[in-house]
Parts: C-alpha cells; sequence; structure tokens
C-alpha cells in the first residue's frame, strides 16, 4: 500500500515538474559588440523557452587558452566559442568544431560577404559564422588635414601619408601625425606590419616555406615604419596597441591613425570622442604595388565539437548572426551600432550608410582583402595578416618584439629582420616545413 | 643629546615605514580612483589625480552587465570553504609534527613545502583530466579541494611553528591528568594557540580569495569567483580600464574590510608573540 501510494505520488511529481531547460553555455571576450549581444539575447530565450544560455566572458588570451584545453580534452564545457578568423580553419582541421549545416531556411548564408566566408570554410564546409568583421583603414582628422593645407585621397600612398604626418605633427601643442601599433604581439603590431609588407610586395615565406625577411622589401617596409613612429609618433609608441591608439586618437593627439575599421564607430561617438565631429576615412595605404595594407579579421561564432547541445548551441549561433539580430540591433541601440562587416545586405541598405560614415570605407576595404592571395607574390598560406598555421602564433609574438624594439630604438631595423629570419627558420625547421 | 638621537631615528623609522606602506598601497589606491573616471580619463596621457570628473557610470554599467554578487557567493564558498577544510586537516598535521616528531619529520615538511615550488601549469593538464572524469569542472566542491590541496603546505608550516612555541609540559600534563589525544588537542591545545590558527585562517582566506590560475581555468559560468569577475573586463577592442577599476574595486573590497577588521589579529599572528 505504502510503496504503491509511494510510487504515484513520484510519478505525479514527475509528470508535472516542467521539462528541464537545455543550457547553452556561450564563451565570449568583452568587445562592445559582444556586451550589446549579451543585453539583447533575452529575446532569443523569450522566442525559445527551452534553451537557457549562460555566459562567460572572458579576456582575449585566457578565452584562448581555456576552450583550447576544453576542446582538446573533451570536456565540453561550452557549447558556443568566441574565436577569430586565425583559428577557425587551424581548430576545424583539427576536427575540434562542428561543421554548421542547420543555420535555418531564412539564414541566407549566401548574404555573408564571400571574403569573410572564406576565411571560415575548411574544406567547402562552413565552421563557424561571423559576429563582426573588419579590415583596416586610415582614420585621420579633418580639420588638421586641412589646416596642413593637404586633401587626403581616397586611396592614398605610403608616401602621401608620411607627407601628411610630417605636416600635420605639432609636437608642442602634443599632437602627432601618425598613431600605429608598436606593442609586440601577433595580434598586435605584426598586424599591421605584415598588411604594410603585403602592400611593399613583401611575403612571410615563399612557396617553398623560406622565411623571407632577408628581402629588401621587408626592409623597405621596416625602414618606412620606424621613420613614421620615430619622426611623427608619440612619445612611448612601442608599447601603444589598438586600445592606447584609440585613447589617443579620441583624446585629438594623433592626426592619422592606421587600424581596424571597427574603430569608425567608436572616434564617431560623440559620448566617447572629443573629435567626433572631425573624422575622415580612407582606404588603407599602398605603395603602387596593386595591393594596400588591407587585413581580414572577424569574430566570429562556433561550436566546438565537444558540445552536447549542438541543436540548441546552433540555434543561437544563427540568432545571433542573423539579418533579424541586426535588425534588432538597429532598432535597440541605433543603426550605427550594428555589428559591422558580415552581410552584403547591411551595405545596401541607404540608412546604414548614411548613419555610418565610415561604412562604405569598410565594405571596400573588407572587399578588397583577399586572404588566399594575400601579397603580391605569390605564397604556400592562407591569411592577410596572419599565416593560419598553429606555429604562428608563437613565431609572431616573437618577431612582432624585434619590430618593437626596432621602434623604441634599441636594435636597427636590419638587426630586428635579421633576429626575425633567424627566428622564424628555426620555428619552421622545428616544425618539419616544407610538409605534403 | 641621546634623547634628540632617539626622536630622530624614531621620525626616520616612520617615515620609512610611511613610505612603504604608500608605496605599497598606491598601485590599490589607483585602481579605486580609476574606477570613478571615465574610459578616456583613466588612459589620458597626463593623469589626474583627484581632480576629474567624478562618476559612479563604472560601477553602475558593471553591476547591469555582471552578476556581482553570484562570484561573491562563489568567492566566498571557496575561500572560506577550502580555509576551514584546510584547518581541519593541518591542525593534527601541525600536531603531530610538533609534539611527537620523529627523524622523518624535519623531510616531511621540506617535502610539503616542495610542492609550492611547482609552477602550477605543470600539473595543469593532469588536474583538468581528473576534474573532468569526476564531473567536478566548473563545481565549487571541485575549487574547494584544489584550494585546500594548494594552501595546505602553508598552513601546516605556520601552524607547526605556532605550536612549537607552546611548551609541551602543558600537553603532557593534560594527558598525566587522563586527556584523550583528541581532547588533549581541543581542550588545550587550540585555547592556546588560538591567535596563530585565527592568523592562518585568515592569510588563507585571503590567499585562496586571490587566486586566480585554477579559479579561472576551472571553472566556466557557474562556480566562477570574483577573479574570473574581473577577468571578463578586459576587452582587446574597445577601453576598458575604468570599468575593470571598478571590477577590481569590488572584488578586493570585501577582502579589504575583512582585513582592516582583524588586522590586529592578524598582525598578532604573524608576529606572533601572543602565546610567549
Amino acid at each position: 500500500m505504502i510503496k504503491r501510494l509511494a510510487t504515484s505520488i513520484c510519478s505525479a511529481l514527475l509528470i508535472s515538474m516542467p521539462a528541464a531547460a537545455e543550457t547553452v553555455t556561450i564563451a565570449t571576450v568583452n568587445n562592445g559588440d559582444m556586451v550589446t549581444m549579451k543585453s539583447l539575447s533575452k529575446a532569443f530565450t523569450d522566442a525559445n523557452p527551452d534553451i537557457e544560455l549562460e555566459w562567460v566572458t572572458l579576456e582575449e588570451n585566457i578565452l584562448r587558452q581555456r576552450v583550447t584545453t576544453d576542446i582538446a580534452t573533451g570536456s565540453g564545457q561550452y557549447d558556443v566559442v568566441t574565436i577569430g578568423t586565425y583559428e577557425v580553419p587551424i581548430w576545424a582541421k583539427q576536427g575540434w568544431l562542428e561543421p554548421l549545416n542547420n543555420l535555418g531556411a531564412d539564414y541566407d548564408v549566401d548574404d555573408i560577404l564571400p571574403s569573410i566566408r572564406g576565411g571560415l570554410s575548411y574544406e567547402d564546409k562552413l565552421y563557424a559564422v561571423p559576429f563582426y568583421a573588419e579590415s583596416s583603414m586610415v582614420i585621420y582628422r579633418t580639420d588638421l588635414i586641412e589646416k596642413a593645407g593637404l586633401e587626403m585621397p581616397k586611396e592614398p600612398s605610403w608616401d602621401f601619408i608620411r607627407k601628411a604626418a610630417k605636416a600635420m605633427t605639432n609636437k608642442d601643442e602634443g599632437v602627432y601625425g601618425i598613431c600605429l601599433r608598436g606593442k609586440a604581439g601577433w595580434g598586435e603590431n605584426v598586424a599591421l606590419l605584415t598588411v604594410m609588407a603585403n602592400s611593399f610586395g613583401a611575403r612571410w615565406f615563399d612557396e617553398q616555406w623560406e622565411p623571407q625577411f632577408d628581402t629588401p622589401e621587408w626592409k623597405k617596409t621596416l625602414e618606412v615604419y620606424t621613420d613614421l613612429m620615430q619622426s611623427y609618433g608619440p612619445p612611448g609608441a612601442s608599447s601603444n596597441g589598438f586600445n592606447e591608439n584609440l585613447a589617443l586618437f579620441q583624446t585629438g593627439k594623433c592626426g592619422m591613425w592606421i587600424d581596424a575599421t571597427v574603430a569608425g564607430s567608436f572616434v564617431t561617438n560623440s559620448k566617447e570622442s572629443s573629435v567626433a565631429d572631425k573624422v575622415g576615412f580612407a582606404l588603407a595605404p599602398d605603395a603602387g604595388m596593386e595591393k594596400r595594407a588591407n587585413w581580414l579579421w572577424a569574430w566570429n561564432l562556433a561550436i566546438p565539437s565537444s558540445t552536447d547541445s549542438k541543436p540548441a548551441a546552433e540555434k543561437f549561433v544563427s540568432w545571433a548572426t542573423s539579418k533579424d539580430y541586426l535588425a534588432l540591433v538597429a532598432k535597440e541601440k541605433g543603426l550605427a551600432n550594428v555589428p559591422p562587416g558580415t552581410r552584403a545586405s547591411l551595405y545596401e541598405n541607404k540608412e546604414y550608410l548614411e548613419a555610418a560614415p565610415f561604412a562604405q570605407i569598410t565594405l571596400e576595404s573588407i572587399k578588397l582583402a583577399d586572404p588566399n592571395n594575400p601579397t603580391v607574390k605569390p605564397v604556400p598560406y592562407v591569411g592577410v595578416q596572419f599565416v593560419a598555421i598553429p606555429e604562428f602564433q608563437g613565431l609572431g609574438t616573437a618577431v612582432g618584439q624585434q619590430f618593437s624594439a626596432a621602434v623604441a630604438g634599441n636594435v636597427s631595423p636590419e638587426q630586428a629582420l635579421k633576429t626575425a629570419q633567424r627566428l622564424a627558420q628555426r620555428t619552421m625547421r622545428k616544425a618539419g616545413y616544407p610538409k605534403d | 643629546m641621546r634623547q634628540a638621537q632617539l626622536l630622530r631615528q624614531k621620525v626616520l623609522y616612520s617615515l620609512l615605514a610611511w613610505t612603504v606602506g604608500i608605496a605599497i598601497f598606491f598601485p590599490i589606491l589607483w585602481t579605486i580612483l580609476t574606477s570613478f573616471k571615465t574610459e578616456l580619463e583613466a588612459v589620458a596621457n597626463d593623469p589626474s589625480f583627484l581632480f576629474f570628473d567624478w562618476t559612479l557610470e563604472n560601477y553602475k554599467t558593471i553591476l547591469n552587465e555582471s552578476r556581482y554578487f553570484s562570484h561573491f557567493w562563489n568567492s566566498i564558498v571557496i575561500s572560506l570553504g577550502s580555509s576551514v577544510v584546510g584547518l581541519l586537516i593541518a591542525i593534527p598535521a601541525a600536531w603531530a609534527m610538533a609534539f611527537v616528531p620523529n627523524k622523518h619529520t624535519k623531510d616531511v615538511l621540506m617535502w610539503m613545502l616542495s610542492t609550492k615550488m611547482l609552477p602550477p601549469v605543470g600539473v595543469l593538464i593532469p588536474i583538468y583530466l581528473l576534474f573532468r572524469d569526476f564531473d567536478l569542472l566548473d563545481t565549487k566542491l571541485g575549487l574547494v579541494i584544489v584550494m585546500t590541496l594548494i594552501n595546505l603546505p602553508i598552513m601546516i608550516w605556520m601552524l607547526y611553528t605556532y605550536f612549537r612555541e607552546i611548551p609541551s609540559e602543558v600537553l603532557e600534563a593534560a594527558r598525566m591528568d587522563g586527556a584523550s589525544i583528541g581532547s588533549e588537542i581541543v581542550h588545550v591545545l587550540l585555547p592556546i594557540a588560538l591567535p596563530g590558527i585565527a592568523s592562518t585562517l585568515l592569510l588563507n582566506i585571503i590567499l585562496a580569495w586571490n587566486e586566480a590560475f585554477w579559479t579561472l581555468i576551472l571553472t566556466a559560468a557557474k562556480a566562477a569567483p570574483l577573479t574570473a569577475f574581473i577577468a571578463s573586463y578586459s576587452s582587446p577592442e574597445g577601453l576598458f580600464y575604468a570599468k575593470l577599476s571598478a571590477a577590481s574595486t569590488l572584488a578586493i573590497a570585501p577582502i579589504l574590510i575583512i582585513g582592516w577588521f582583524s588586522q590586529k589579529q592578524l598582525v598578532r599572528g604573524l608576529t606572533f608573540g601572543a602565546v610567549k
């Protein structure tokens, strides 16, 4: 009798209990667009009451370390991860990511800009979708260039940049003609120097994976760079990264700044920038060799193969990178704050082009960057401002330290390149290149 | 003449102590000040010390964006839990080594200390795999276990030095009166060594509260303490120093307050003249 009663109570409890919601854990970085995604995610959970979202926001390098440990050990703590364009092909090759083939009927994957989509595919399968994407461009002060008696062309050359930097520099007033990345790191100064080198016809490796730092093209690149930084850059430029230059530009200390297109919305935001109404944009410079210093980067959402909630995770990934999500951000946060650079349809929207003065240049810059043919000469690797091989992260940062030392004046450009060549040769030899 | 010299010496030493104190405290003060600045002021080339537009905006933003109290609760459970569990193991261990030593006691003590010399990253993968297999990833229990194990050598060493100062005759007298080992520890040893035990507990709470390697690696969304809360405010693209400073201030505030109220206890325990 008691047993029967207990059984019926248990069954009644089981029936009356609501079905447990599936939890999707998302690992991300603290960039503005991601903060917006988190704050608007209620719209997703409202539409999908059977899915709960857990957010893990981390510093970029910790994120990378944590997510790799998690995936490599198959622990499955994360269902959605935020990763860069560099990781996607490498991780997909390792079998660490799930291919995305159920993004939904109205997702319109062909609307994603082809150059971005190409970088996220491996063996013709899509392994990540872009959340926001960027290239590089020249951001400049319209008032200072006018005062200098110059006019910024839409397609400036490195010679013009030098001339303009000289004319705009006024060290007595704390205004420096040009601000460039100097902080060592494969994602910091190496990104800029690699695209700069591309525009001067240099490359990291030749077709046989032989390092190329001993070529005249690299010498020219580093000489132009150190000259610009030392003559017209702010003091302590060798420790400036994206954020430091952003702060300098926003406080009116830089005449020009060559950096990520995503900075467009920061420098034109009058709440944050004291020069918001005096900013112009131009394409990244070239040296007359048909390649501009345009990089290509996207922050993407991907699903690690260790997840046990793939369908729910894919639903979220699809939502956060959909046209509907862009419309939601436009409605809640304003059109200029929509995550840029991913969908062609956004750039067909006239209202967006009007609201975001940097939009047109952003689109053109992204289109100009070609990860498969990044520089003038042929290369054996994929990637514009990086080389998509696992060894690049360590090698890139070691080479970046040499470049940073050259800006600080601790070593000469020749010496920096000599050391870079030696480092690269050693790394590649140890890694067993050339590989079949 | 001699008095003047003494006074001069006193002033000199006070000045030195203040200088060192301020130098040590300055980074914390700067963090607190930065937390009241705007992002632009926080990275200004010529930073202002006090004359800026004080704002609470950063605190508002981070309290809105993050679940501070959930991280705070995790920190409390992890630091307090690991310190209490640690004490339960460390007290009998230190008692054994202090009052019934044998010829291997010194070696055992040294061996325990040597585990602290191992860089934590050296055991990252084995511990991570164990955690995965025992389902301890992202759990407070897992963090309590790791923190206990990490801090145990320090706890045993601290308690061992305190216990060594207690004359063993006191314990022998209790034993003569027929006290068991348990009641000898609980009723005789603990009351005498209380200041030492309290400062060991406090120091371990602080160590566990500030630990930022294992707490970042082994947690995700559920068990992440305040260290993860701070780390979440760094951004590769966008200014973040002011918000990061506000997050740091909120994270260190509880431990600063505890430290302030218990400083007498801490100093007494650390300088350790209490039982003499």
